[in-house]
């Protein structure tokens, strides 16, 4: 019978039927980050309990650091002692950790990629909610709880309900100065953020077909946003290319194998599907979120929506309540919304090919007076390959601050935060209340060049027209 | 290890209304940085529930007619966003045993079973009615049971519902999976060996 991929690696990983009808899935790799897993080996300790399979986990270290002075002790005692707790438990237990010293830490959906432990036909799993990131190489790939962590590091398995698959194809072309991150928000804005409860999504279409791992990436990473635990494409040319000569790929006459392995695992052509969507790239414009939740997206030529011609009653609230904390006034355009911060990372967009996008088109122009613009590599590699290629220095000329790797700004859990009611265009992937570390924080998510428009206009702008893209 | 079997939970109520409440605005990150999950309950809907200054911002589950309250009512999407469980631990640590909502993120659900506490779902409707009634009468008793799968508060009987498999885990007294994951360990091995890459 035709199966699609998520069927595929989910027959292939089932260990059996617990005797609650969930499925018990073998987990091929597990990250893990300092901030969801020392309570996990905490309960196994208290249940004397060992890591089943030390070499399946890998763990890094990005949540919590600093991005400016990395020297520990941290400012933050709280955050040193997560730092601590970590590499105490990856000795204790022989998990490959790569820390700050490695040359090697970063975002955990950055460096999983980077160093090819992402691969096919896996199943990988972290604490972290965007796992769904390392789908883009056809895994399938999502977050778990810290009480699942602890049942991947004791047994490599974890109780799991098979989900729903959802096809989404988006063909045509899209116009230039629209991006990944626009489709995702497209998408997003069109299935809601609660649109994907029950589904994996498989991504796919001639714009998925075109995409590098880098813009499968960044869509994939954001299907959480959309209510989906798990998105991912099939495996191609693309995804066997990027992983060639990985540090963890396949190596040698294992390589050959390794991609007729990984080939099979990608949907047959007459697989069926629990729901098909069908989305026209030409239809996707510079896409920015106007409210407090990332399905409140409009096109950048787009007015922010009015209350009063919303569809219902529950629609009305939501608008009134997203326009009374973003403090925008109801039916004006977005465009021209002042700004004060501009951020560029995050495991949404942190990667090499975002930093080279905008810096294309950042020579030579200068941030605006008052805004303070951020620009955070997804990891130590990204850093260093920016500079080889003098793109930090592009940054800093322009006036961003070039920081060192981590999550920085995305979810205020580091020095980097918002101050009482800025309102920062952002490259990462929530818009919620509080979510950049003021409780009246404002946030509004965007592609990376649009956040450099941002930065360089001090208001939310068309990078079209800014940068004269075309 | 035994866990007990959770078929019917009951308690007074607390209604948080809104669409999409989100793990951070559940437990703000600050939060979290932390290596146990034992002081979560202070961080619970905090940036909700008090400004910056430090000022009350009068939250429901601030006021005096709530307290005590442990099953939390709310609206669609409850518990979106991070996979934090933290969210679902600050909850219980607050003492709450149970949410009803009209629907709930995936990763928030799943944590929560494991922690045994049943998430539910009702109409937006029949949310608002129960939120109403105890708005109304804060003492008044709200109970959930999972073999009927109903919930009951002064004369009305509502219809909940749960997958199954999370309602056969709870009232089996196997919400807590470890247990069996480690009894497979044989079919456990033999999968790994099977896959290429492990």
């Amino acid at each position: 019978m035709a199966k699609n991929l998520y069927q595929k690696v989910w027959d292939e990983h089932t260990v059996g039927t617990l005797q609650d009808g969930r499925t018990q899935l073998f987990i091929g790799t597990h990250l893990i980050h300092e901030v969801t897993s020392p309570q996990a080996f905490g309960m196994l300790r208290d249940l004397d309990l060992k890591v089943k399979y030390p070499k399946r986990t890998f763990a890094t270290v990005d949540h919590i650091v600093p991005t400016d002075n990395q020297q520990r002790p941290f400012a933050d005692p709280l955050a040193d002692a997560m730092i601590t707790e970590l590499r105490k438990n990856a000795d204790e237990f022989g998990i490959t950790y790569f820390d700050l010293a490695s040359g090697m830490q970063g975002i955990v959906h950055v460096v999983g990629p980077e160093q090819g432990i992402t691969q096919p036909g896996t199943t990988i799993a972290c604490g972290d909610s965007h796992t769904a990131t390392h789908g883009a190489f056809g895994a399938i790939a999502f977050g778990i709880g810290t009480t699942q962590v602890r049942d991947v590091l004791a047994t490599q398995t974890i109780a799991m309900e098979k989900l729903k698959v959802r096809r989404i194809n988006v063909d045509g072309e899209l116009s230039p100065g629209v991006y990944a991150k626009d489709v995702a928000l497209h998408i997003i804005r069109l299935l809601g953020a609660n649109g994907g409860i029950g589904y994996a999504y498989e991504y796919g279409g001639s714009i998925f077909d075109g995409f590098t791992m880098e813009e499968r990436m960044t869509v994939c990473n954001m299907s959480i946003e959309g209510g989906a635990r798990c998105g991912y494409v099939n495996p191609d040319e693309t995804t066997f290319n990027f992983l060639k000569n990985r540090p963890y790929s396949p190596k040698d006459t294992e390589w050959d194998d390794a991609v007729n392995g990984w080939q099979a695992y990608a949907s047959d052509a007459d697989a069926e599907y629990d729901d098909v969507v069908n989305i026209n790239a030409g239809d996707i414009e510079p896409t920015v979120t106007w409210g407090i939740s990332p399905d409140q997206g409009i096109a950048i030529s787009e007015s922010i929506p009015d209350p009063a011609e919303a569809k219902n009653e529950v629609e009305r609230a939501s608008i009134d309540e997203a326009l009374e904390y973003m403090k925008l006034p109801a039916g004006a355009p977005v465009k021209g919304t002042h700004v004060d911060v501009a951020f560029i990372g995050s495991c949404t967009n942190g990667r090499l090919s975002d930093f080279r996008e905008v810096a294309k088109y950042l020579k030579g122009r200068k941030v605006a007076e008052g805004v303070k613009a951020l620009a955070v590599p997804g990891s130590q590699i990204t850093a260093v390959i920016c500079k080889k290629e003098g793109l930090d220095q592009i940054f800093i000329d322009a006036g961003f601050e070039w920081r060192e790797a981590g999550c920085s700004m995305c979810l205020a859990m580091n020095p980097d935060k918002l101050q009482g009611d800025q309102l920062c265009a952002s490259s990462s992937n929530r818009n919620f209340k509080g979510r950049q570390g003021s409780p009246t924080g404002r946030t509004v998510l965007m592609s990376p060049l649009m956040v450099a428009a941002a930065a360089i206009e001090g208001e939310i702008a068309d990078a079209r027209e800014v940068f004269s893209v075309n | 290890m035994s866990i007990s079997s959770i078929t019917q939970v009951s308690g007074t109520g607390v209604y948080i209304p809104g669409a999409d409440i989100d793990t951070d605005r559940i437990i703000p990150a600050r939060y979290l940085r932390c290596v146990t999950f034992d002081d979560l309950a202070e961080g619970l809907f905090r940036d909700v529930r008090t400004d910056p200054e430090g000022n009350t911002l009068n939250h429901a589950l601030d006021d005096p007619k709530f307290q005590g309250a442990s099953i939390m009512l709310s609206g669609p999407n409850f518990g979106c966003g991070s996979s934090r469980e933290h969210a679902p631990q600050a909850i219980r640590r607050a003492g709450f045993n149970a949410v009803i909502a009209e629907s709930f993120a995936e990763i928030f659900f799943g944590n929560s079973t494991g922690l045994g506490m049943p998430c539910v779902c009702a109409t937006a409707d029949e949310i608002k009615a129960l939120g109403a009634a105890v708005e109304a009468n804060p003492q008044l008793e709200v109970s959930i049971d999972l073999e009927s799968m109903t919930a009951s508060y002064g004369e009305t009987t509502i219809k909940v519902t749960m997958p199954a498999s999370a309602r056969e885990a709870l009232m089996s007294a196997r919400w807590d999976p470890i247990q069996e994951l480690l009894d497979n360990s044989d079919a456990i091995k033999s999968r790994g060996e099977a896959l290429p890459y492990v």
